[in-house]
C-alpha cells in the first residue's frame, strides 16, 4: 500500500513562485508587444485594483463573518495619503511611489484601528451601519477639511488632483501578488484560524480561549491595510481623486464582488473583480441596452444568489495547483497498478 | 499553498479575460454618418475622419451626458449630409463613461486605440480633468460643451495651460462676476446673500468669484449660507438668510436643487429677487410651480428666445432629431462640435495625414484661432482655452424663459 | 422668533424622519431585519402619487394609491426576498436587504430617467401659510405635522389594544413561544410589513409635498437617516422611533442653523456612532443579552 504522494511545502512554494513569475513575464511579454493595447492595459489595471479591493475586503466579510459597509471609506483615505504624499515630497517616480503605497496602506489600517475597535464591540446590522457612517464621514471631512485648515489639502469637492501617474502592469500585479500571497499566509496561521473560528462561532471561540475582540481588530486591520493600498494605486492610476468616487456605491459594488465569488473563497473575491470589471467595458461593445441594465442585473443577481446559495458562487473553495498536481500524480499511481487500493490519507 | 495557485489563477483569468475582451473591441458602439465610412479600418485613413465623442450615457450625469451628446451627434451628421469635411465624412465614435473619472479615462484610451483625432466632451467636470491629464501626451485636441470648472483648461498646481484642451462654455468664475456686476448694475440691488452647494466644485467656483466681486464693486454679502449635495431641506439656511432680508439672494446649483430650494424660499417668506448661474437651465421643468422662481435671472451660454437664424435652426433640427428641446449644454456642445469641425478642415487643407502629430498640432493651433459665429454667439478663445464671449441673461417672465440682455 | 422658526423647520424635518424611522424599527422588531430596502418603497410612493396625478387621478385618490403601492410592494418584498431566508444567518438576510434596495433603485433609474422630477405638491396641500406674530408657518409644516402625529397615535392604539397589535408584540418578543401559542408567525410578519410600509407611504407623500421633488435616490440618504433616527430612539422601540424621528430633525436643523451646515451629514452619523458607542439599545430600547 503506497501512501498518497504530497508535494513538500518547498517544492508547493516553488511551483507557485515559478506560476506567478510566469504569469508575471507573460502579461510584460504582451504588453511589450503591444498585444494587450493601451485601452486593455487600462481595464488590466482597474482589474487588479479591484481584485485588491475585493480579496482585502473579503477577509473582513468572509473570514471574519463580519459585513463592513465603508470599505470604500478605506479606499479613499489610501487614495488621499498616497496622494497627497506623492505631491509633497521632492522624491518622484518608483520609489516614491512604492513609499506612498505602504504609507496609504498603513495610514488606511490605523483608520481601521480606530474605527474597528468601537465598531468590533458591535454585531451584525449595527456593525453595518456604523461603518457605513464612518464611510460617509471620512467622504464629509474630505470635502469639508480644507475651509477648517484654510490651506489646500484634499481639495474639497474640487478634487485632489496632479497626482502623479505611476500605477503600471509590473506594480499592480506585485501589489495583487503580494496582497494574495499575504492574506493567504495570514488565513492559514494560527491568527487565521482563530478568525475562522470567530466566524464559526463567536461565543465558542471566546469559551476556547481565542481574544476575539483581538482577532477581530486584526482582521479588520489587515483588511483596511490592502483597501488603502488599492486606494492608493488608484489615485496614481486616476491622477485626481474626488471624495464621490468613494461613496456607500463604490462600498456596495465591492461587496457585491465578494458575495458573488463567494465569502471566505479568495479565488471566488478574485474572480468576481475581474468579471465584474471587464463585463461592463465588453457589454458596452456588444449591446448599450443591456449595459443600462447592468445594475439591476447585479442586484438581482445579488438576491438570487443569497437564496439559493447564500455562500456565494464558489462558497469557501479555493483553487490550490499543488491539491490539481498531488490529485493527477495519485491518479496516474492508480493507473499503474502500484497502488490499486491505495488509501486515501486524511 | 493555495495561495499562489489562487493568485496566479487570478492573474490568467484577467489577462485572458482581457484578451477576450480584446477581441471584442472590434465593434464598438461607434456609427458613422450617412455617407462614407464604407472601409471601417482601424488607421485613420481614406475616406473618413474618425472623432470621439465622450459623454456619460448611464448613471446620475446621464442627463446631461444624452443632451451633449446628442448635440455632437446632429452637428457631424448635418456636417456629414452637407459633404463633410472637404469630401471626407466624419466617423464619429460614442462610448459611454458612466459618469465615473476612472471609466473615462479607460474610454479615452479606447477612442485612441481606435484612431481618433479630436475629441468632444466630456461632459462633467471630475472625467473631464481626468481625460484631460491623460490625453496631454497623445495631444489630443478635445472641447469641452460643458465641463466649467477652471481647473479643466489650466492645471491648477502649475498654472500651465492644458494645450490641448478648449471648451465653448463659460467658466465658473467669469459667470459668479457677471452676476455681481448685473445684481448691482442692473438690479440695484444694495446687499445679497448667498446659499451655494458646498459639495460641488461648480457652485464653490461661482460662490468664490461673485463674493470677489461683490467686494470690488460695492455690493454687500449680508449672508453666505451653504449646504451639502444630498440636502433637500434647506430652510435652516434661508430661515437665517431671510432674517437678514438681502435684496438678491445668489443661489449657484443645478436646477434640481433650484427647484427645491425656490418653494422653501417662499414658506419661510423670503421675497429677495433669485440670481443664479447657467446651471438653472432646466429649472422650469423641474419645478411644479414656475410662481416660485417668477421672476428669477440667470446667466447663461445662450438663449431659445434669440430670433437668429443659426438658433432657430438648431432649435428644430434638435427638435426633429430627438423630439425633444435642447438645453443650454447641448447648445455649447454643439458649437464644440462645430469649432472642431471647422478646425479639422483647416488641418485637411494644409493636406496633413489625420491622426498624424501634424495634424492634431494644426487642429489645436485652428481652435485657438476660432473667430467665428456659432449657435451661441461670436467665439474666440483666450491664452487659457476659455471662450471670449457675452454671457445672455435670461430672466423667467410668466413660467417661461425669456432673453432679458446681453451683459 | 429666529429659534421658533427654526424650532418648526425641525418639527416638520423630524416627524418625516420619524414616520420612516417607525417602519425600520417595526420590522426590525419582529424578524431583526435592517429593512435597506424601506427607503426606497418611499421613492416607489412618491413615483406613484406623481405618476398617477399626472395621468389625471383625482389627488386624494393619488394618495391613496400611493400608500396602498407601497403596503403591497412592503410584502411582496418580504415574501419573495426576505420570508425564504428567515432561518439563514443574519448576514444574508442583510445582504438580500442592501441587493433589494440596490434593485429597486436601479430599476427605477432605467424606467423613469435618472433625473429628478417635479412632484405635484399644491395638488395636494393647499392653503396660505399661517402668521403668528412675525413667523410664518408654512401650510405644509402644519399638515406634516399633523399628519404625522395622527399616524402615530393611531398606530401605537394599534398595537397596544388590538389582538394583532398583540400577537406583533408577542411575534417580536419570542417568534417561537409565539408560534407555540397559537400566532400565525407569517401572517403577522406580513401585517408588520404592510403597517411600516403603509407608514413609508404616507411619509413619502407627506416628505414630496415638502420637498417636491421624486428622484431613484432620493430614498437612501432619508432612509438612512431614519435609520439613525430609529437606531437613536431605541431599536424596536415605537416611541422611541418617535423621538428619535422628532431628535435627529431638530439637530439637523441645529446645526444648520448655527451656520455648520456642510456638517449636517457628519453630525447625523456622528450621533450614530455615539449613541452606538454608549447605548447601544437606544434611549428607549430594551437591553438584549445573548444566550448560546
Amino acid at each position: 500500500m503506497r501512501q498518497r504522494i504530497q508535494i513538500p511545502m518547498p517544492v508547493r512554494y516553488l511551483i507557485n513562485g515559478a506560476l506567478v513569475v510566469l504569469l508575471f513575464l507573460l502579461g510584460q511579454f504582451l504588453i511589450a508587444n503591444n498585444i494587450i493595447s493601451s485601452y486593455f492595459q487600462k481595464i488590466l489595471l482597474q482589474v487588479g485594483i479591484y481584485i485588491i479591493a475585493a480579496v482585502s475586503l473579503n477577509v473582513a466579510t468572509g473570514y471574519l463573518g463580519q459585513l463592513p459597509l465603508g470599505h470604500a471609506g478605506f479606499m479613499a483615505v489610501g487614495g488621499y495619503t498616497a496622494g497627497i504624499f506623492m505631491k509633497s515630497i521632492p522624491l518622484t517616480g518608483l520609489p516614491a511611489f512604492v513609499l506612498a503605497i505602504i504609507l496609504a496602506g498603513i495610514v488606511a489600517g490605523i483608520f481601521g484601528v480606530i474605527i474597528g475597535i468601537p465598531a468590533l464591540r458591535l454585531k451584525g446590522d449595527y456593525l453595518a451601519i456604523i461603518t457605513l457612517g464612518f464611510g460617509e464621514i471620512i467622504r464629509v471631512v474630505l470635502l469639508n477639511i480644507d475651509s477648517v485648515l484654510g490651506f489646500k489639502f484634499t481639495g474639497g469637492a474640487a478634487g485632489l488632483m496632479g497626482i502623479p501617474k505611476y500605477t503600471s502592469f509590473p506594480v499592480v500585479f506585485i501589489c495583487v501578488a503580494v496582497t494574495c500571497l499575504f492574506i493567504h499566509t495570514m488565513m492559514k496561521s494560527r491568527h487565521g484560524r482563530a478568525i475562522l473560528a470567530i466566524r464559526e462561532n463567536e461565543i465558542a471561540a471566546e469559551a476556547c480561549g481565542i481574544h476575539t475582540t483581538y482577532y477581530k481588530t486584526m482582521a479588520f486591520v489587515a483588511s483596511a491595510f490592502f483597501a488603502g493600498v488599492s486606494g492608493a494605486l488608484f489615485a496614481s492610476y486616476l491622477g485626481l481623486l474626488v471624495p464621490g468616487d468613494f461613496g456607500f456605491m463604490k462600498s456596495i459594488e465591492i461587496l457585491v464582488m465578494v458575495v458573488l465569488g463567494g465569502m471566505g473563497s479568495m479565488l471566488g473575491s478574485v474572480l468576481a473583480a475581474t468579471v465584474l470589471t471587464i463585463v461592463p467595458f465588453a457589454l458596452q461593445s456588444i449591446s448599450q441596452t443591456v449595459a443600462d441594465y447592468r445594475m439591476v442585473i447585479y442586484s438581482v443577481l445579488l438576491i438570487v444568489v443569497m437564496i439559493f446559495k447564500p455562500s456565494g458562487l464558489l462558497g469557501t473553495y479555493d483553487f490550490s495547483l499543488t491539491r490539481i498536481i498531488e490529485g493527477l500524480i495519485n491518479r496516474a499511481g492508480i493507473h499503474d497498478g502500484v497502488a490499486r487500493k491505495g488509501e486515501k490519507s486524511k | 499553498m493555495k495561495r499562489n495557485h489562487l493568485l496566479s489563477l487570478v492573474l490568467s483569468a484577467a489577462l485572458c479575460a482581457g484578451m477576450l475582451a480584446g477581441c471584442n473591441s472590434g465593434m464598438p458602439s461607434s456609427s458613422t454618418g450617412s455617407s462614407g465610412a464604407a472601409g471601417g479600418s482601424q488607421a485613420a485613413s481614406g475616406d473618413t475622419i474618425k472623432v470621439g465623442i465622450l459623454a456619460p450615457l448611464t448613471g446620475d450625469a446621464a442627463q446631461y451626458g444624452i443632451a451633449a451628446s446628442n448635440a455632437a451627434k446632429l452637428y457631424f451628421d448635418q456636417l456629414n449630409a452637407a459633404g463633410g469635411v472637404n469630401g471626407k465624412s466624419i466617423e464619429y465614435i460614442l462610448l459611454d463613461e458612466k459618469g465615473q473619472a476612472a471609466d473615462a479615462v479607460v474610454a479615452y484610451n479606447n477612442l485612441l486605440e481606435q484612431g481618433v483625432t479630436a475629441i468632444v466632451g466630456d461632459v462633467t467636470t471630475a472625467p473631464t480633468i481626468a481625460v484631460a491629464v491623460e490625453s496631454a501626451s497623445a495631444n489630443i485636441p478635445m472641447i469641452t460643451g460643458s465641463a466649467t470648472a477652471a481647473a479643466v483648461t489650466v492645471d491648477p498646481d502649475t498654472n500651465a495651460v492644458r494645450s490641448n484642451v478648449f471648451r465653448s462654455c463659460f467658466i465658473d468664475p467669469f459667470q459668479g462676476e457677471k452676476m455681481a456686476s448685473f445684481s448691482k448694475e442692473k438690479l440695484g440691488a444694495k446687499t445679497a446673500a448667498i446659499l451655494f452647494n458646498s459639495n460641488i466644485d461648480y457652485s464653490i467656483g461661482l460662490k468664490d468669484a461673485f463674493i470677489a466681486k461683490a467686494g470690488e464693486i460695492g455690493l454687500e454679502i449680508v449672508a453666505t449660507e451653504s449646504y451639502a449635495d444630498t440636502d433637500v431641506d434647506f430652510k435652516g439656511q434661508l430661515t437665517n438668510i431671510n432674517a437678514k432680508a438681502p435684496d438678491v439672494l445668489f443661489c449657484p446649483d443645478y436646477y434640481q436643487k433650484v427647484a427645491l430650494i425656490a418653494p422653501q424660499a417662499k414658506e419661510v417668506g423670503l421675497t429677495a429677487t433669485f440670481v443664479g448661474g447657467d446651471g438653472w437651465d432646466g429649472a422650469i421643468e423641474a419645478i411644479n410651480d414656475t410662481a416660485m422662481i417668477e421672476g428669477a435671472y440667470y446667466c447663461s451660454g445662450f438663449s431659445a428666445d434669440d430670433t437668429s437664424e443659426a438658433v432657430q435652426k438648431f432649435l428644430s433640427d434638435y427638435k426633429a432629431a430627438y423630439n425633444s428641446d435642447p438645453n443650454m449644454f447641448a447648445a455649447t456642445t454643439y458649437d464644440a462640435a462645430a469649432i472642431l469641425a471647422d478646425a479639422i478642415k483647416s488641418a485637411e487643407d494644409a493636406g496633413l495625414t489625420a491622426g498624424s502629430d501634424d495634424y492634431k498640432a494644426a487642429v489645436i493651433s485652428a481652435v485657438s484661432k476660432t473667430d467665428k459665429d456659432y449657435v451661441t454667439g461670436h467665439f474666440t478663445f483666450d491664452a487659457n482655452n476659455d471662450p471670449v464671449k457675452d454671457a445672455v441673461i435670461i430672466k423667467i417672465t410668466d413660467g417661461k424663459y425669456t432673453f432679458d440682455c446681453k451683459f | 422668533m429666529l429659534l421658533l422658526s427654526q424650532i418648526i423647520n425641525g418639527l416638520q424635518l423630524g416627524s418625516i424622519y420619524a414616520l420612516v424611522a417607525l417602519g425600520y424599527s417595526m420590522v426590525y422588531g419582529i424578524i431583526m431585519l435592517l429593512n435597506f430596502a424601506h427607503g426606497d418603497i418611499i421613492m416607489v410612493g412618491g413615483y406613484v402619487a406623481m405618476l398617477t396625478i399626472a395621468a389625471g387621478v383625482h389627488p386624494l385618490l393619488a394618495v391613496v394609491l400611493a400608500i396602498l403601492a407601497c403596503m403591497a410592494l412592503g410584502v411582496v418584498i418580504d415574501k419573495v426576498a426576505y420570508a425564504p431566508l428567515r432561518s439563514s444567518p443574519r448576514i444574508s438576510l442583510l445582504i438580500t436587504a442592501i441587493g433589494v434596495s440596490f434593485l429597486l433603485e436601479n430599476l427605477a433609474q432605467n424606467i423613469w430617467g435618472a433625473n429628478a422630477r417635479p412632484f405635484p405638491n399644491s395638488a395636494i396641500i393647499q392653503g396660505s401659510a399661517l402668521h403668528i406674530g412675525d413667523v410664518q408657518i408654512g401650510i405644509t409644516a402644519i399638515v406634516t405635522i399633523v399628519v404625522s402625529v395622527l399616524s402615530m397615535v393611531v398606530l401605537t392604539f394599534l398595537v397596544q389594544k388590538t389582538k394583532r397589535g398583540k400577537a406583533m408584540r408577542a411575534v417580536s418578543e419570542d417568534m417561537g413561544t409565539a408560534q407555540l401559542m397559537g400566532i400565525n408567525v407569517n401572517n403577522t410578519i406580513t401585517f408588520t410589513f404592510a403597517v411600516g410600509s403603509a407608514l413609508a407611504g404616507i411619509g413619502s407623500i407627506l416628505y414630496c409635498c415638502t420637498y417636491p421633488q421624486v428622484s431613484p435616490t432620493m430614498g437612501s440618504m432619508l432612509g438612512l437617516k431614519a435609520f439613525v433616527a430609529a437606531v437613536l430612539g431605541g431599536i424596536g422601540s415605537i416611541p422611541g422611533a418617535m423621538i428619535g424621528g422628532f431628535a435627529i430633525g431638530m439637530a439637523e436643523v441645529l446645526v444648520r442653523a448655527v451656520g455648520l451646515s456642510d456638517w449636517t451629514d457628519g453630525v447625523v452619523f456622528a450621533i450614530l456612532i455615539v449613541v452606538l458607542l454608549f447605548r447601544p439599545t437606544g434611549l428607549m430600547g430594551r437591553p438584549m443579552t445573548e444566550k448560546v
